[in-house]
């Protein structure tokens, strides 16, 4: 069962995570960057995320934005960036992406780096993320002690914001950080960027337990290196949400040439994090 | 007050736009330059090496035969590239692999457009037995191949980046992302004013000897302080270095000078104060060359060193308060002015440093129609010497490469 009770803390997106929890399993999140392989075939890549392969797949989508100078994502992503900017990916295909996912039943949230919230204005982006169905955004370069702005429109719009915590974070930066979520808090779990690996990192569980301990009011997910359902399991074990994004992308491997057996595979692989998480706690 | 805040802003710039996974480090980072700049031991061996080392003080030298082409102007040169390893870099570099030392980290990593900042770290890292990888640009690493070399002779690694536009913000990108995965025991050495705080601040108080010593010489030996101030901007780590002790001095007027590449109607150009926007780059808010929607636009200079789309947050706060003028010169007149430099003084200026001549000469020429009377002192910082763009300047000017005739052999 899900210890977590403040609403005003778990917000839209927490509020998944508890009745995930009280369903005896972690939630779990599945990110693909909007426009890879191109924008509409992405609105296709994000409901097979969802549907998985019967049925049962991430509960919460993270909608990456593709951006020029992406400090935090390893090659996989970059690539599919790269490509989907060249495509004509815009800021706005995002909010497309939220409806599509929202359409599904599971809540969509965005992953972007602050200069683009910025560039399109942080209230009007808040505001158009929330009419499109969009329950929240994670920002990955944005200190949470130097964003004002962002404070008063998500507010404004009903929006989580989620910030990042890592191995080397201070326990004060835990406390700031988690202070500043709501929804949850995503735990990175080893020093890097983003990417699959083939072991899950001894740093995790230790990241989990020390942002449990500082702040227990808000669920903690843990993202980078997670590829395959036997590492969602351990990772679900401990972690409240068991975020995948690199492993998930690498599905989408023909460039848009064989859509459906891209879709296939990764329907596939949705379903057997989905089978992880499920299995987490027995 | 004095700037940055203890937040690392300077007004509506600067700050920590990075992952958290770095925030530690730039906390540990911050309080060991703190602690280093506030220990004397650290000054005496900084300032060891800056004499025994790399050569300083580095002179002033009155460009005589180059004044006659700039109005009523005496154009003074703040002889940087007199340095080891031909440029500024080595003087922020020498106290950043100190730093390190002390952290008790064991490799430093940078990122480098022209080179100049990764044979400086590699020069460091070879003195001071530290284990060091360069990341540049494939682009750059072509049209400064020697440098490449130079670093690889020095014992560092060179990582050419193939991503984006292959110039020196996509290295800054690798090195960003090298440091967020090897962080415990390596220090990112930045090469300029700009990314996260206390990078800003500290790369500024490494280069303000370029300023301290050029103003004790203008008094000393020049009849007082200048009546302009001049040096090119990209990140602009020589420029804040040259501006920073004459902050504080209304009579001086402090001009940057950024590289419009062909212009910037055409939009090939690295303009970032005159043509770009506030925005977040590299962990840093700060005037930035960028869409609508925030994507960061490629920038373009003949010079790699000048070839970044963003720029130091300070300088974006030098502009706003007008404390300090940018503006733009192209490389057409950045290459005339190293041609004329070099055929009036003898002295081959890097091609970065050439745009700072250039926007000194329009100055000088516009203050002869302005204020005829004046005759103005414009104190140039020369940041770097140009045997690293031969090459560049060869394509140029289109040398044959041939000499201009063969004497002495028989019939």
């Amino acid at each position: 069962m899900s210890s977590f009770t403040d609403a005003a803390r778990l917000g839209n997106t927490g509020a998944v995570v508890s009745s995930c929890l009280d369903a005896g399993r972690p939630a779990l999140v599945g990110y693909l960057p909007v426009g890879y392989p191109c924008v509409a075939q992405s609105m296709e890549a994000f409901r097979a995320v969802v549907e998985g392969s019967d049925g049962r797949g991430a509960d919460i989508v993270e909608i990456g934005i593709p951006y020029s100078d992406p400090l935090m994502d390893g090659l996989v992503i970059q690539h599919a960036t790269v490509k989907a900017r060249a495509r004509g990916v815009h800021t706005r295909d995002a909010f497309t992406a939220a409806e599509t996912v929202a359409a599904t039943g599971a809540a969509p949230m965005v992953m972007t780096y602050w200069n683009l919230i910025e560039a399109y204005g942080p209230d009007r982006f808040a505001r158009d993320l929330a009419s499109a169905g969009g329950r929240g955004v994670i920002t990955p370069d944005l200190p949470p002690d130097d964003c004002p702005e962002w404070f008063e429109a998500s507010d404004a719009h009903n929006l989580d914001r989620v910030f990042l915590i890592a191995p080397s974070s201070t326990d004060e930066r835990i406390a700031l950080t988690m202070g500043s979520c709501r929804g949850w808090v995503y735990a990175t779990s080893v020093m890097g960027v983003t990417g699959a690996r083939s072991a899950t990192s001894d740093a995790a569980p230790v990241i989990v337990g020390r942002a449990r301990a500082i702040d227990p009011t808000v669920p903690v997910g843990i993202g980078l290196g997670v590829s395959n359902g036997a590492q969602a399991a351990e990772i679900g074990g401990y972690a409240d949400l068991v975020i995948v994004g690199s492993a998930l992308l690498k599905c989408l491997d023909s460039d848009g040439a064989d859509m459906p057996g891209d879709l296939r595979r990764l329907r596939a692989l949705s379903g057997e994090l989905a089978a992880g998480v499920a299995s987490a706690r027995p | 007050m004095s700037l940055p805040t203890d937040t690392g802003h300077f007004g509506q710039f600067g700050g920590r736009f990075v992952p958290e996974a770095l925030q530690a480090a730039l906390a540990e980072l911050t309080e060991a330059f703190d602690a280093a700049w506030a220990d004397p031991s650290y000054h005496a061996e900084l300032e060891k090496l800056q004499r025994d080392y790399s050569g300083r003080p580095t002179p002033i030298t009155v460009a005589g035969n180059f004044s006659r082409q700039c109005g009523n102007a005496t154009i003074l040169l703040k002889r940087e590239d007199l340095n080891h390893t031909g440029a500024h870099k080595i003087n922020n570099v020498l106290g950043q692999a100190l730093l390190t030392k002390r952290m008790g980290k064991t490799r430093v990593i940078a990122e480098t457009g022209a080179g100049q900042h990764g044979v400086a770290t590699a020069t460091a890292a070879a003195l001071l037995g530290l284990e060091c990888r360069v990341y540049m640009g494939e682009v750059d690493t072509q049209r400064q191949a020697l440098n490449v070399a130079r670093m690889q002779l020095l014992g560092a690694e060179v990582y050419a980046v193939a991503a984006g536009s292959r110039t020196l913000k996509d290295a800054m990108n690798e090195a960003m992302r090298d440091w967020v995965t090897t962080v415990e025991d390596t220090h990112y050495l930045i090469g300029t004013v700009g990314g996260p705080h206390p990078f800003p601040y500290l790369v500024r108080e490494l280069q303000r000897v370029i300023s301290t010593e050029a103003r004790r010489q203008m008094i000393a030996e020049h009849g007082g302080l200048p009546d302009y101030v001049a040096a090119c901007v990209g990140g602009g780590s020589n420029a804040i270095g040259m501006f920073y002790d004459f902050i504080e001095d209304p009579s001086v007027g402090l001009y940057g000078f950024e590289a419009e590449g062909e212009g910037i109607a055409t939009g090939r150009h690295a303009a970032t104060i005159t043509a770009g926007s506030p925005g977040v780059l590299h962990g840093a808010r700060t005037y930035v060359l960028q869409d609508e929607e925030g994507q960061t636009i490629e920038s373009h200079s003949i010079s790699a060193g000048l070839d970044y789309p963003g720029v130091g947050p300070e300088h974006a706060w030098l502009a706003t308060t007008g404390r300090a003028v940018y503006e733009p010169v192209t490389d057409a007149d950045a290459m005339d002015a190293f041609k004329q430099l070099t055929r009036t003084e003898g002295i081959i200026p890097a091609i970065e440093s050439a745009h700072a001549v250039a926007g000194a000469k329009r100055l000088g020429l516009r203050l002869a129609q302005e204020r005829p009377d004046l005759h103005p002192k414009i104190l140039v910082c020369l940041s770097g010497r140009g045997d690293k763009d031969v090459a560049t300047a060869f394509d140029w000017f289109g040398l044959p490469g041939v000499p201009d005739k063969t004497v002495g052999g028989l019939e």
